[in-house]
């Protein structure tokens, strides 16, 4: 019988011809991952076991990205410990503010995982990393500290969910429309436990960017990993990046899978997530008359270039509204340059938009945008739940870029098209 | 073990920001977290919980981010176990690491009503309506989790496994 991609990779990693969903299986990792709130918990945990060393110096990394820079003495005292930590254990790969990104953008942009690879890490959108057509997936900070102390996980072997975009993409829809539209459909826990695989003519036609930003967000349908098979283009990107051999995978023809949907993407227009949960989906033309005071484009969902290029797009030779806050925050500092060098960081901030040094910061109500009580957010994040921007009496709106910016010049969430 | 209580019932997608807040994640102190528990889904919650009390709530418990702070603030809180009709994955795993008791019932979440009294037998994986009288049955978890749960939790799970290969 035949098997997925996902299945593919789990058995190598298992060091088994075959794996079936269901399965409990032990997966040598090619990579564990951290930041300044997961990995305190499991530094501490990793002391507990009695091992002196990470299993593996080069393949330990840890990002302080989320309440850093350092947003309070505790958020402080908190990366203090991570980099004594990473000093201590002499890790590789351990990304000071300055050379630091959002995990799940500085990751693959940095070569550090690949096509093929099994990777865990202590955060929930690291199943971004399906994207590269490897096999990646969040979990707690004990998990990580055993597989810091280890090198390996135990793992259920998921069954998979097929999705399959046929058609043409509409004019500005990228990767973000598509996972918005597909959780929906599905709901927040219509892909629990599942792998998503996202197939089809307009995948590959989706950027790498925009395909990265779609697997971001397979958490919030529940999943435990989304991932698009490798192709050309996933083979340019990761070519002259890729710090490790790497190993390309596809499903095969009589794979398994628990379901399959098909979509015509020419029936998908901009999307807008309503509050409070991202399956509370709505095309931009039924979103009505939505007054904001806050705009975030950023995030591991949507900080990365193609984005930041969106945004201009829209913004350049206009202005946000007077009441309106525009917060641009590039992923990574390889971006950020990038948008400089583009001119696209001069075009936000004569659009009068606030323009930051890469953080997560306000996507979890952590710094850099916190909403009051009453205030409402369009973002291009990926969680809307209540008080997740700040006050629980606030309300997070999620899109793409597109919308974002246009709604930042409108005042209301408007599209593009509209201005 | 056995646990008594009485239930608190919440719906379907109680998500990690409502378990715990972010705002609360620069620290990763079990007794600061658990004054925060469920804050955002009742902010009068722990005012009104007492030690041993049971969560009890529908589908997808525990959605959203993969901070192990949420079992650790429930846990802390006081709360002696969920119970729910399914929890979300990271969740999941975080609770049987962690050490917080996890029951999936969707009979036993369905039959239980706000304050009613409930016996837990952990091992037994049996759910008890004392106010009622009605007795569920929680989905048996599979063996291999079960050795990790009586080991103590993954850390001393791992630490054995490593103790055992390098002897």
């Amino acid at each position: 019988m035949g098997m997925t991609i996902t299945e593919k990779i789990l058995a190598a990693h298992a060091q088994q011809s075959s794996v079936t969903p269901g399965d409990l299986i032990n997966v040598k990792l090619d990579l564990v991952l951290g930041n300044d709130i997961t990995a305190p918990i499991a530094i501490k945990e990793f002391r507990q076991i009695g091992v002196e060393k990470v299993f593996d110096k080069d393949r330990v990394v840890i990002v302080p990205d989320h309440f850093a820079p350092n947003k309070d003495i505790d958020s402080a005292e908190q990366c203090k410990m991570v980099r004594e930590f990473a000093y201590e254990q002499d890790l590789t790969n351990y990304f000071e503010v300055g050379r630091m990104g959002i995990e799940h953008a500085l990751l693959p942009e940095q070569g550090l995982v690949g096509p093929g690879d099994a990777v865990i890490g202590a955060d929930s959108h690291t199943c971004t990393y399906g994207a590269l057509g490897a096999f990646s997936t969040g979990v707690g900070s004990t998990d990580l500290a055993a597989a810091m102390a280890t090198g390996e996980t135990w793992l259920k072997v998921p069954s998979s969910i097929k999705f399959v975009f046929k058609g043409q993409l509409n004019p500005m829809v990228t990767g973000k429309d598509l996972i918005l539209y597909t959780i929906g459909k599905i709901g927040v826990d219509g892909a629990l436990y599942q792998a998503m695989e996202f197939t089809g003519e307009a995948i590959s036609a989706l950027s790498m960017d925009s395909r990265l930003s779609m697997c971001n967000m397979a958490i919030e349908a529940g999943g435990k990993s989304g991932i698009i098979a490798p192709d050309e283009k996933t083979l340019d990107y990761v070519e002259g990046r890729a710090i490790r051999a790497f190993t390309v995978y596809g499903s095969d023809a009589d794979a398994q899978y628990a379901q399959v949907f098909e979509w015509d993407v020419s029936d998908i227009e901009l999307q807008v997530a309503f509050p409070h949960l991202p399956s509370n989906t709505r095309g931009i033309s039924e979103a009505g008359d939505v007054i904001i005071d806050q705009v975030v484009i950023g995030s591991c969902t949507n900080g990365r270039l193609e984005d930041l290029r969106i945004a201009a797009q829209v913004l350049k030779g206009r202005e946000v509204d007077k009441r309106i806050r525009c917060i641009i925050i590039p992923a990574t500092q390889d971006i950020y340059r990038q948008a400089m060098k583009e001119g696209l960081l001069d075009i936000f901030v004569a659009a009068k938009a606030a323009v930051s040094t890469p953080t997560c910061g306000p996507c979890l109500g952590g710094h850099m945008g916190i909403l009051a009580k009453g205030e409402r957010a369009l973002a291009t994040t990926n969680r809307n739940f209540v008080g997740r921007m700040g006050h629980p009496g606030s309300e997070v709106y999620l899109s793409g870029p597109a919308v974002a910016a246009a709604s930042a010049v409108a005042g209301k969430i408007i599209s593009p098209d509209s201005l | 073990m056995i646990y008594k209580g009485n239930a608190w019932k919440f719906g379907r997608d109680i998500d990690t920001d409502a378990i715990i807040p972010a705002r609360y994640l620069k620290t990763s102190d079990p007794d600061e977290l658990g004054r925060h528990c469920m804050e955002d889904a009742d902010p009068e919650f722990m005012n009104k919980m007492k030690k041993g009390d049971i969560i009890v709530a529908d589908e997808n418990f525990g959605c959203g981010s993969s901070r192990e702070h949420a079992p650790i603030s429930i846990k802390a809180a006081g709360i002696s176990c969920v119970i729910a009709k399914s929890f979300a994955r990271i969740f999941y795993r975080n609770a049987i690491n962690t050490g917080l008791a996890i029951l999936e019932s969707a009979e036993a979440v369905d039959g239980i009503s706000a304050g009613d009294e409930i016996e837990v037998d952990t091992d037994k994986g049996e759910i008890k309506n004392l106010t009622t009288g009605a007795v569920y049955h929680a989905k048996p978890f599979p063996e291999f989790i079960s050795n990790i749960i009586k080991q103590g939790g993954l850390i001393s799970y791992v630490r054995e496994k490593m103790r055992s290969q390098a002897g």
